[in-house]
């Protein structure tokens, strides 16, 4: 079985897992076209993981289809796909450059290459003094690299990394986003999950956003941010005036300073009536919400929802 | 289809490769490898283990073909002897009633004979005669003569004449029973000491976290079936050390080997079904372990199955031993099925039976078996074990293990 399009690296259908009872992904939809980076965001327990193992064919959705690469069977496709768990492991007693070799045979590159390729990646990633070091003796940070090397030994189509970026000091998560951006310049499709949004915001073109095991939203970034309108930060002499009118009413000052949403009626009618109301503008800043104000309020609206089927389950059952 | 299969064989290779490598080139291996001194030291502190064994086993049964009168003598001389130099070292006297004692033809009664017999005491007590092969006569024809000398309370020595025959119906059904017993012994042995090893194998991929990015990569089939052949490559490589050390060691301390019995598929067929039939022993139980083990967070929990699977072992060995005496019986058809003990029981027919299609019949069954285990392990495992959230960690082993 296939999926329709051949320009889709990543397709699900109302995709369910449940655990023992518990809904862990609840009919999630997902469709990530080929030669993007798309950032799979969401709160901790959101479901990140469980969908992406589902999509890369480690465990099989209770319910729903996913295609990967156009193929409904993922394994068959491994070779074609590198994957970096979020729990990060190595064999201890490998040497690096062997690990990177073994990562690869796993997905069919011939071993003598993988041993090849492994040298030249560790020293084009200034590893060139570990390549023969037991993982065992690497610190952290080398042996994260050393498996990423791992997960792109074999030059995959597509790449998949669960929170790449946790455990990652500042300065190699700059490299791990110049990586990333490296193999999306080479036409790789890269899906990554996150719940740290700068990254996000910084490499994405498109996300999804997890919440309960839904997808409260998914689409470009901009189109997230465009989810909630600008803020307003105003700082006035006066107190109170005609203007007043013109900020929502249940806006207090702090001291002279007042923040609130722009209202819908845009900026203009904004600034004209400040003006003629004599309100005395200290300072004026319309900011753009973030994509981390957007996440925040997507991902809450996701929960409060949550929360009030739950509350409405709870008293249908008292009731009964 | 063969596409999959081929891919399936490939992976698992490359996991093999890894463990393969990975133990025999570890310390721990050597420590492996002087494994079997251990019991060795402890059987022979334990005062002679293998020789009260072989005493059991090779049991003697001689036939009495005398006199009524002279029979009655004899029974009466053995059992003053037995209670005076013990029961063990006096050979068992089964009374021949139906044959003379001049008869001419003993070998055919030997041949004949229901119960495994080692010679015939033929003649009369004055001057027997002791039929059976070369090297049977020459070791019970001084208990005879003791025998003989009680029974006539003389004290004059007596001679007693000696028949060979080549071999026997008897003694070739008995010496067959032995390699058997050998046989299934020298396999259950083995797999024990080895399969259980299989337990933690999974163990370093789930601890170190491997195990999501070989999930990921290639069928859940192909690492189960890679761990399964490397440890049956390490085990290879342990028995041919041993055996191979062994035979210096025999050549050096025994260099005029007697003749051990053939077993009716001969030697060369013997000997390499014993290896075809550990490789399945091993494979069957092993994937079974590797499937329970699997279940297994930690190394106590794995420590914790160690037990029940050493007894259950157990009871596939003393199957396959009670089976061993009945060939064709119902017991012994129910070990050659059951497919678990089938390789030691088949093993046992190997050495009484000469026929070799069961074999490839056999070995198929065990095969395909064993495939069957390893699919419901990893449908086990992938649906217990392979899953993220709180639920999978918080259940416990048996939940895990009965897939609840």
């Amino acid at each position: 079985m296939t999926s329709t399009s051949p320009d889709i690296a990543i397709e699900a259908r109302q995709i369910v897992k449940r655990f023992d009872g518990d809904t862990a992904v609840d009919g999630i939809d997902l469709t990530i076209k080929k030669g993007s980076i798309f950032g799979i965001l969401g709160p901790n327990g959101a479901g990140k993981t469980t969908t992406l193992r589902m999509l890369l064919g480690i465990i099989d959705p209770d319910e729903g289809e996913r295609y990967l690469l156009g193929s409904a069977d993922p394994i068959s496709k491994a070779h074609k796909v590198g994957y970096l768990p979020e729990e990060r492991g190595l064999y201890q007693s490998m040497k690096a450059f062997d690990a990177i070799a073994f990562m690869g045979a796993l997905r069919g590159l011939p071993l003598a290459e993988g041993r090849k390729r492994g040298r030249e990646m560790m020293e084009n990633h200034g590893l060139g003094d570990a390549v023969d070091k037991q993982i065992r003796a690497l610190s952290k940070g080398m042996a994260q690299t050393v498996q990423l090397l791992g997960t792109i030994v074999h030059e995959p189509d597509l790449i998949i990394l669960d929170e790449p970026f946790s455990g990652l000091d500042a300065l190699n998560q700059g490299k791990l986003e110049r990586l990333i951006r490296g193999q999306a310049d080479r036409g790789v499709t890269v899906i990554f999950s996150t719940h740290v949004i700068a990254h996000a915001e910084r490499l994405c073109e498109e996300i999804a956003i997890i919440a309960d095991g839904k997808v409260p939203f998914k689409g470009k970034v901009s189109t997230a941010r465009d989810r909630l309108r600008p803020q307003v930060h105003l700082e006035t002499r006066e107190l109170d005036g005609p203007w007043r009118s013109s900020i929502p009413a249940d806006c207090e000052p702090l001291g002279h300073n007042w923040h609130f949403t722009l209202p819908e009626s845009g900026v203009e009618p904004l600034l004209e009536a400040l003006i003629q109301g004599k309100a005395g503008i200290e300072s004026l800043s319309i900011e753009r919400p973030g994509l981390h104000d957007a996440f925040v309020h997507i991902a809450g609206e996701a929960a409060a929802k949550k929360m009030d089927a739950d509350a409405a389950a709870d008293a249908l059952g008292e009731a009964a | 289809m063969i596409e999959n299969f081929k891919e399936v064989i490939r992976a698992a290779f490359v996991i093999a490769r890894r463990d393969f490598t990975a133990i025999i080139f570890s310390k721990s291996f050597f420590f492996f490898l002087l494994g079997p001194l251990f019991p060795l030291i402890i059987g022979l502190a334990a005062g002679g283990l293998g020789k009260q064994v072989n005493q059991d086993i090779d049991r003697p049964f001689i036939g009495v073909a005398l006199s009524e009168g002279e029979t009655k003598k004899l029974i009466s001389a053995r059992s003053a002897l037995a209670e005076n130099l013990g029961n063990s070292t006096i050979p068992e006297l089964i009374i021949l009633p139906e044959v003379a004692a001049d008869d001419p033809d003993i070998q055919r009664h030997l041949d004949k004979a229901t119960q495994p017999l080692t010679a015939i005491i033929s003649g009369t007590l004055e001057k027997p005669r002791l039929t059976g092969t070369e090297q049977d006569v020459k070791r019970w024809q001084g208990r005879t003569a003791l025998l003989a000398e009680t029974a006539l309370k003389g004290s004059s020595p007596i001679a007693v004449e000696t028949d060979y025959v080549a071999a026997t119906g008897s003694s070739k059904k008995r010496t067959q029973l032995l390699t058997a017993q050998g046989g299934q012994i020298v396999l259950v042995l083995l797999t024990m000491i080895l399969a259980g090893m299989v337990l933690s194998n999974l163990v370093e991929e789930k601890t170190n976290k491997i195990i999501e990015i070989l999930a990921a990569a290639i069928p859940m089939d192909a690492i189960f079936l890679g761990k399964l052949f490397a440890m049956l490559g390490m085990a290879l490589v342990g028995i041919t050390v041993w055996s191979t050390l062994g035979a210096i060691g025999l050549f050096f301390i025994l260099p005029d080997l007697p003749n051990l019995p053939a077993p009716a598929v001969g030697w060369p067929i013997f000997c390499l079904l014993l290896v075809v039939y550990f490789s399945m022993a091993y494979l069957l139980l092993g994937s079974l372990f590797l499937g329970i083990g699997a279940m297994a967070t930690t190394v106590r929990e794995v420590q914790t199955l160690s037990m029940p699977v050493t007894m259950g072992q157990l009871l596939v060995f003393f199957l396959a031993a009670m089976s061993v005496t009945k060939l064709g019986e119902t017991i012994e058809w129910f070990a050659v099925i059951f497919p678990f003990s089938s390789p030691f029981a088949m093993i046992a027919r190997a050495a009484q039976m000469d026929n070799l299609w069961q074999h490839g019949a056999a070995i198929l069954w065990q095969a395909l078996f064993t495939l069957i285990i390893i699919r419901f392990s990893v449908m086990l495992f992938r649906r217990n074990v392979m899953k993220s959230g709180q639920a999978a960690r918080k259940k416990s082993l048996i939940a895990r293990v009965a897939g609840r």
